[in-house]
């Protein structure tokens, strides 16, 4: 009862890591034992004497049983704060949770001080804090290679052994994404776009394909263009993509170098920003970015919006300098599965700065508001 | 030993509901079923023949391809006694290699049946004969380590018993295996995670669902993570079966009241943790992983895949409800223990979704006694606060500051330069705790005993007394969207540098989970103790869970010289390169024989 009571004073004033920090001096009633075993053990010569008698695990002899420690020192929490460094390994064994002395009850062991000392029992055995993180022993290293070939020979094993490393981890796939297939209903003429993108690779290197086109209904082909990306993934999240871009369609053709990263921004955003170099010497990009607002798990409310840009006036192509044009839309879209959806939307567009003018000048809209309706889907 | 007295009554009532050999299930796995019965064993003795084929399951009226043992799944229950000698006669019927991996057994390392790591592996159209002394007892299972044909019905049960007494006697046993079962392809399945990661859960945060602060809704999009991310595959896909059974067929095991039944229950599945309990009905734990612990009796255990628990359970005159359901809560599956067939209990709704806390983010915060941040209380942003009053009064910091704390969640120096913190690892956690004494993920607050580990204690110690003479550490890491999942940020097609050990060594095995998801971790060939600190001593096991943000260490003898896999048992995470290779030298004189 005693040291139950010391232990929850201790608590209150004086922490064992603390302690241990010098912050403070514990009581010694309530000098807690691990933190004197934390002084690390030096292993003179790491190599166990053999035990016999652990190849027989299933029904191992009754012997004394083991008392933990209450763990490291210095607990990540304190590190984090600077008060102490972890040691080297952030890791260091904490047999039992690094357990700052709050509401939770000291694991009881039964022989108390107080019973040993009465000679009613026996302390358990201490399980020594923290063995040191050092390189294998030399017998580690003995040996075949590949302790299988021994038994079945290198050539079976060769192939087998081969697949098992290729089967974990290395996987490949593909994706074909459709990502807007849509009607568009302006004043005026109403119009299409379509927008997808397929990937083939494994984790890190991808192919990645992109498509684009848009157009009214009753005219040639608006704007068309397809690229083609080696795709490096360079961190969780974002792949760095280079590539060409082939563009089509109404106005003189284009082939550009492209490259741009894709990926996952911080808060689920979508990015996609690149910059295209023609081989007229011509500099422009694209960024877009766009957000899948969860309303129920199937109905999904996306914003999306793209901004282009060009570094100098392109007269042929009717683009000035600066912010080229701006488009945002909202879209409404119900997974019926996650594979394919429907949705309804609105999208914006918008020439602007000199690239505005040049469509006034060709007589030509300088963007509006459109209703648009089309399926997005996977596979 | 169990009575067979008792048994021959049922006996005939379970012959008489079931038609036998024509069914696809096992007779222990029949509804119905008496339990177990040592006089007519399904698969025993000397010599054991297993068939490896094609063939078509039926579940919830649907037909799915299957691979199954001898035409059932589950496959037959492999019979044993410890000390006995045993041959087991693999025929690979399939037009593709295949493999058997006996799960838990203590046997020689070219036995272990890892294709690539132990053995060549089966081709098609061959047999090959596995044979090894049984040196054990308990309840263990086998599956193929090959490929993904696990996830198609390739499972079975084995129960061993003790030479001597048994320490835990019953009237009455009924081998529980449960197991996840999908109408697709798992190549699909896996192309859909690699597609998005998050594709099987429908159980995502909406705008308007939950209690999570608008804070704590930014702060998870700000580290790109989803608070519902608890589970990968969930029932979206996947029925969940009890021996073989679905929900509806409920599976029925048959007891006579006043009697000690005894529990097999085995987590077979590919990817799914079950919650497990039988409202009503306390249960005994007895043994974990096939090794006798102090009996501890509890409402709900949380059995991770590749686990096994014992229980004994001495039920009245009705029937019960037993409830295995999902870790993410998108389903459920009930079998019924009754006297007499046809009794059902019912079958309790399910629970609210679980939703991952600070601790699962590895902000560790104060010890196990806090397990109840996170889980349904969506956030719990006061686990964060590491300014205590104590310390605030030593002028240590300012309390209430702690939101401002810079917790990055990809902290490179927190981790050796040995780990990869590369596209695969998106998630370093910040200051992760021993979890295992936590509470399992979503069962932190509900009404009643839950299990964990500290609560487990080994009947008979380990024998290795030895302190481990050195530490490694392995980081537990992922990639959530990408899919990715490896050890130390090497996925085992990375070329992984193999764990390796000196024979006899005795180490300690830190594990630290730096993702959001559980992570059951599993070595051949060996039984660890897990180092809980407990004073009633450490329990020995072959599997253990490793909480989200968590640590788990355990404490290996390396006694068996070879060459020994090394993985996570969610399935699709081991073949997406969470695995690697413990490799023990020196071998014995002509290598492991």
């Amino acid at each position: 009862m005693s040291l139950l009571a010391a232990l929850l004073l201790t608590a209150v004033q004086c922490t064992p890591e603390h302690a241990a920090m010098g912050h403070c001096k514990m009581t010694p009633a309530a000098k807690p034992k691990p933190v004197a075993r934390q002084k690390p053990k030096p292993v003179a010569n790491p190599r166990p004497r053999p035990a016999a008698a652990a190849r027989e695990k299933p029904h191992p002899a009754v012997t004394p049983r083991q008392q933990p420690s209450a763990g490291p020192v210095c607990t990540p929490e304190h590190a984090a704060m600077g008060h102490c460094q972890l040691p080297q390994q952030p890791a260091a064994p904490a047999p039992s949770s690094p357990a700052p002395p709050l509401p939770t009850p000291p694991a009881t062991d039964p022989c108390t001080p107080e019973h040993a000392a009465m000679g009613h029992c026996r302390p358990a055995a201490a399980t020594p804090a923290a063995p040191p993180s050092s390189a294998p022993p030399p017998a580690a290293r003995s040996g075949p290679d590949h302790a299988a070939d021994a038994i079945w020979g290198a050539d079976a094993m060769a192939p087998a052994r081969r697949a098992v490393h290729a089967e974990h981890g290395g996987f490949t796939d593909n994706r074909i994404l459709l990502d807007r297939l849509e009607y568009r209903a302006a004043k005026g003429r109403d119009g299409y776009a379509v927008e997808g993108e397929a990937w083939f690779g494994g984790d890190y290197d991808r192919l990645w394909l992109k498509f684009a086109a848009d157009g009214t209904f009753g005219e040639p082909l608006e704007s068309a263009e397809l690229q083609a990306l080696y795709s490096r993934a360079i961190n969780p999240w974002f792949n760095l993509q280079g590539g060409v871009r082939h563009d089509f369609g109404h106005g003189p053709d284009r082939t550009q170098l492209a490259l741009g990263i894709q990926g996952l921004a911080p808060y689920w955003f979508e990015i996609d920003a690149a910059a295209f170099l023609s081989t007229k010497g011509e500099l422009t990009a694209r960024v877009e970015a766009e957000y899948d607002q969860r309303i129920t798990n199937q109905l999904i409310l996306q914003p999306r919006v793209e901004l282009g840009l060009s570094a100098q006036d392109i007269t042929e192509l009717r683009v000035g300098a600066g912010l080229t044009e701006v488009e945002a839309g909202l879209r409404l879209r119900y997974e019926f599965v996650p594979e394919f959806a429907p949705y309804l939307g609105v999208e914006w567009e918008r020439s602007v700065g000199r690239t505005a003018d040049h469509a006034r000048a060709a007589g030509e809209r300088t963007g509006g508001w459109s209703f648009v309706a089309g399926v997005r889907a996977w596979f | 030993m169990t009575t067979t007295i008792k048994r021959r009554g049922v006996l005939r009532a379970g012959a008489l509901g079931l038609s036998g050999l024509a069914l696809p299930y096992p007779a222990w796995a029949q509804t119905g079923s008496p339990g177990l019965r040592p006089t007519s064993p399904p698969l025993s003795g000397e010599d054991i023949r297993l068939r490896i084929a094609h063939g078509m399951f039926d579940v919830g009226g649907r037909t799915g391809h299957a691979i199954m043992l001898n035409g059932v799944l589950p496959a037959p229950l492999i019979r044993l006694r410890e000390g006995q000698n045993v041959r087991l006669h693999v025929e690979n019927a399939l037009d593709e290699d295949s493999s058997i991996h006996w799960h838990g057994l203590i046997l020689p390392f070219h036995m272990d049946g890892v294709p690539g790591i132990s053995f060549p592996g089966i081709k098609p159209r061959s047999t090959f004969t596995y044979e090894f002394p049984v040196k054990q007892a308990g309840t263990y299972w086998y599956h193929s380590h090959s490929g993904l044909q696990e996830q198609m019905g390739h499972y079975g049960p084995i129960v061993i018993d003790p030479a001597g007494a048994e320490p835990a006697p019953y009237d009455r046993e009924h081998v529980i295996v449960l197991s996840d079962w999908t109408f697709r392809h798992p190549h699909e399945v896996i192309a859909k995670l690699k597609a998005r990661g998050g594709y099987f859960n429908r159980n995502r945060q909406t705008a308007t669902s939950g209690s999570m602060s608008a804070a704590d809704r930014a702060m998870w999009g700000r580290m790109r993570m989803d608070p519902s991310d608890i589970a990968d595959v969930t029932a979206s896909t996947y029925t969940y079966l009890v021996n073989g059974h679905g929900p509806a067929e409920n599976w029925t095991g048959l007891f006579t009241p006043g009697e000690r039944v005894r529990l097999r229950i085995i987590n077979a599945s590919a990817m799914t943790i079950f919650n497990l309990r039988i409202p009503d009905l306390p249960m005994t734990v007895v043994q974990a992983d096939g090794m006798d612990v102090k009996p501890v009796e509890t409402d709900e255990l949380q059995i991770s895949v590749a686990e096994t628990y014992d229980v004994i359970v001495a039920p009245a005159d009705r029937a019960y409800t037993l409830v295995a359901e999902s870790i993410d809560r998108s389903g459920l599956t009930r079998a019924t223990l009754a006297p007499r067939l046809g009794m059902t209990a019912p079958v309790p709704a399910l629970r609210e979704r679980p939703t991952l806390g600070m601790k699962d983010m590895g902000m560790g915060g104060p010890g196990s006694g806090h397990a109840q941040h996170g889980g349904t209380a969506a956030g719990g942003m006061d686990g964060m606060d590491h300014c205590t009053a104590e310390h605030a009064a030593m002028g240590h910091c300012a309390p209430g500051a702690s939101m401002k704390m810079d917790h990055s969640m990809r902290d490179k120096s927190l981790v050796p330069p040995s780990v990869k913190v590369g596209v695969g690892v998106d998630m370093i956690a910040p200051m992760p705790v021993d979890r295992t004494g936590d509470r399992p993920l979503g069962l932190e607050q509900v009404p009643h005993r839950v299990l964990t580990y500290h609560q487990l204690a080994p009947l008979v110690p380990f024998p290795d007394k030895r302190p481990p003479a050195r530490s490694i550490d392995i980081h537990l890491t992922g990639n959530m969207e990408k899919f990715m999942w490896s050890f130390d940020g090497k996925k085992m097609n990375e070329g992984a540098e193999p764990i390796r050990l000196a024979l006899d060594e005795r180490v300690r095995i830190n594990l630290i989970n730096n993702s959001m998801m559980n992570h059951p971790i599993h070595i051949h060939g060996h039984f660890f103790e897990l180092v809980t600190g407990q004073a009633h001593g450490h329990p020995i096991k072959h599997t253990v869970n490793v909480m989200p943000g968590g640590k788990a260490s355990f404490d290996l003898t390396a006694d068996a010289p070879g060459d020994w896999a090394f993985h996570c048992h969610l399935l699709y995470h081991m073949h997406a390169g969470m695995m690697n290779v413990v490799k023990i030298r020196p071998l014995a004189d002509g290598g492991a024989q």
